[in-house]
């Protein structure tokens, strides 16, 4: 029996006060591919990977990773906020971030054990970041910082990892780390979900693409679903969204079938 | 002169010594969560609690001095109060400033209307619940400091349990849910434990001025340190040392209120701390800050130094120094610098480059000219831009960098410019 998908959305509605974010989200995320997410500010990015972290709470619908609540599957996903989620200021270096990695895992007092230190300099390493490992964490630059975050995924040692946003504000060389590296997961059977914002390096990083405006778009593989027409739906403001339900819903009524 | 054989002041100087290692770790927590008002607020709100539980004890026939039953009575509207906020942040649009500052007067208030009833109504033991507004250390006994030794004991052995987890708490609160840390439940024993540290220091420091004693010691510990626990443990430290100070001198001067005189010693260490710490103290950054302009003007001098010999290929000729300041200003102390270091000579109202001065001039155009270029080639910058940002990179690029850059760029012998890179100085 083939493994259960990594993502499951069924129709997930999540609303901050009252004001709603995502809009009645349904889709399903293949393994072993790199992912993206993307769609105009305000369009529920983040908001998706916090409902799939089960980081907000679901107005409707529910979520399966693997098959199951996220809770009874939390120990093969890693999460790689953004960067500008926290201080950085804290003091901690690098190392000591890493190692947070390691804490999701049950042991007595949660204390790091030499297992956990060694995960820990592996991600580091795998980043290259060695040379900066005890180095405090507000005297790095951006894209250092970006590589410490993906390092602490690593240490988690998972199968799925959502990142929000990898490669904002990072310089170029770090880009090329980031993809390379997320290469190297896809080589390993594991999956990627990106927020992303550049568009024009979709087609370049990704296999799988996720067009996101408060409503789901369009999602599928990068050579069918990236096209002018559905970029159009996705960045065409959200009149474009209404139209297109008004659309659907005028087909409906004349009993047609539904457009894919 | 200071008597630490005298019981009185044994116990004083024990108290406070363990009120500052206490206050100092959760500090620490309460600082980097940005919750540094928090401890003041919950301070304030333990006041109604203390005269409440007075009141029970009075009634119940109890001791009411009982130092278990008044900082109960803390702990229980020390800890409604910081519920309240939490809820009020949570469920309503308050903003959590607003919801601490309402928290705080609401219970100061009315912990202040129970204290003056108390007064009023002439409860016969009431004399001694006004040291909770101040704090009075002297009147610390044995029974009140075993107290504080238990709760502290309990407090610092449940930090040190789950010191990992508040550590991501505080840093990464997103990723802590994420791996599954039961966040909710963390946020509310840190803040319990936070609580309780407030607590312990009423009697010692008096609910007014008990945040200051949260908030200091941690303050001044982050000056000094990058770890967290270090951070933790320096704080400790401070925190017992102006407890110890504090509380000895309020008890042997004229019976000063320990509060105001702790705070003033933690004050100090604030200070210090601010000023002389390596890296982030004011007095280092201004250091370092002169210490840049000068050696950057000194290096100004050596270049204008090597251009003026450029034109005409003499480039260690005797410079009349009016010249220079033609060309930029030549401040006395910047020459007086040069000329300490040995990198120029002064003759009467000239100035040359010595041997040392040349290499070191050469260098600094090496590096002008080889940024320029890099620039120019790399970045695709306007001619008219380079030269304002190579003068600003030349003072700081360090020698492994530029080395790298000559060798990328094929050690090339001119600049964007057309002017030829030193390398190495003129016979």
């Amino acid at each position: 029996m083939s493994e259960p998908a990594p993502v499951e959305v069924h129709d997930v509605t999540v609303a901050y006060h009252t004001k709603p974010v995502l809009w009645d989200v349904d889709l399903t995320l293949p393994g072993g591919k790199l992912v993206a997410i993307v769609g105009p500010n305000g369009a529920g990015k983040s908001t998706l990977l916090k409902a799939i972290l089960n980081l907000v709470p679901l107005s409707s619908g529910y979520v399966r990773v693997f098959g199951k609540p996220y809770n009874e599957m939390r120990q093969r996903v890693a999460y790689v906020p953004q960067r500008e989620s926290v201080d950085w200021d804290f003091p901690a270096s690098v190392l000591d971030v890493v190692l947070m990695g390691r804490y999701g895992r049950p042991g007595w007092f949660r204390r790091p054990r030499a297992a956990d230190r060694a995960r820990a300099e592996e991600a580091i390493d795998r980043v290259d970041m060695t040379a900066y490992r005890d180095r405090q964490i507000s005297r790095l630059s951006g894209g250092q910082q970006q590589r410490t975050f993906l390092a602490r995924a690593l240490a988690q040692d998972a199968d799925l990892y959502l990142m929000d946003e990898p490669f904002a504000g990072v310089d170029a060389l770090t880009e090329r780390a980031i993809v390379a590296l997320l290469r190297e997961l896809r080589k390993n059977g594991r999956t990627v979900v990106c927020v992303h914002h550049d568009l024009q390096t979709v087609p370049e990083y990704f296999d799988w693409v996720t067009l996101l405006n408060m409503r789901l778009v369009r999602s599928g593989p990068v050579d069918e679903v990236f096209t002018a027409e559905n970029l159009h739906m996705t960045y065409g403001g959200r009149l474009a969204i209404l139209e297109r339900a008004a659309t659907d819903y005028l087909k409906d009524a004349r009993g047609a079938a539904r457009g894919g | 002169m200071i008597d630490f054989f005298d019981p009185t002041l044994r116990n004083v100087a024990l108290g406070s010594g363990v009120l500052g290692v206490i206050a100092g770790a959760l500090g620490c927590f309460a600082v980097l969560r940005r919750q540094s008002l928090l401890g003041d607020a919950l301070a304030h709100a333990a006041l109604p609690g203390v005269c409440l539980a007075f009141l029970f004890g009075t009634h119940m026939g109890l001791d009411p001095k009982q130092p278990l039953l008044l900082l109960g009575g803390a702990l229980v509207t020390a800890w409604i109060g910081t519920m309240l906020v939490l809820a009020m942040t949570r469920t309503t649009r308050i903003k959590e400033d607003a919801a601490l500052g309402i928290v705080l007067s609401v219970f100061f208030g009315a912990g202040i209307v129970l204290l003056t009833l108390l007064q009023k109504g002439g409860a016969t033991n009431q004399a001694g619940l006004d040291r909770f507004l101040f704090g009075q250390a002297a009147s610390l006994l044995p029974r009140d400091i075993a107290t504080m030794a238990i709760l502290g004991g309990a407090v610092l052995l449940t930090l040190f349990f789950y010191f990992k987890d508040f550590q991501v708490l505080v840093f990464d609160s997103a990723y802590a849910r994420s791996l599954g840390l039961p966040v909710r439940r963390l946020e509310i024993l840190l803040t319990s434990l936070i609580v309780v540290a407030v607590v312990v220091g009423l009697q010692t420091v008096g609910v007014v001025l008990m945040a200051a004693l949260i908030v200091a010691p941690a303050a001044a510990a982050r000056q000094w340190t990058d770890r967290l626990g270090v951070m933790v443990l320096l704080a400790s430290g401070f925190g017992a040392l102006s407890g110890v100070a504090g509380a000895t001198i309020s008890a042997t001067k004229r019976r000063l209120p320990t509060g105001p005189t702790i705070v003033l010693a933690v004050s100090a260490l604030v200070l210090i701390s601010l000023l002389f710490a390596p890296r982030r103290g004011i007095v280092w950054a201004a250091f370092r800050r002169v210490r840049t302009r000068r050696r950057v003007r000194l290096e100004n001098l050596l270049k204008d130094l090597w251009r003026l010999g450029e034109l005409d290929s003499r480039f260690d000729a005797l410079r009349a120094i009016t010249d220079l300041m033609a060309v930029r200003s030549a401040l006395p102390a910047t020459m007086r610098h040069a000329r300490n270091a040995g990198l120029v000579a002064v003759e009467g109202t000239g100035i040359r480059l010595t041997k040392a001065g040349l290499v070191r001039a050469a260098a600094i155009v090496r590096n002008h000219r080889i940024w320029e270029l890099y620039l120019s080639r790399r970045l695709d910058l306007a001619d008219d831009h380079l030269h304002r940002d190579a003068e600003e990179m030349e003072h700081a690029l360090d020698s492994e960098v530029m080395e790298a850059i000559d060798r990328a760029l094929g050690r090339p012998t001119t600049d964007p410019h057309g002017r030829p890179i030193p390398r190495g100085v003129p016979a």
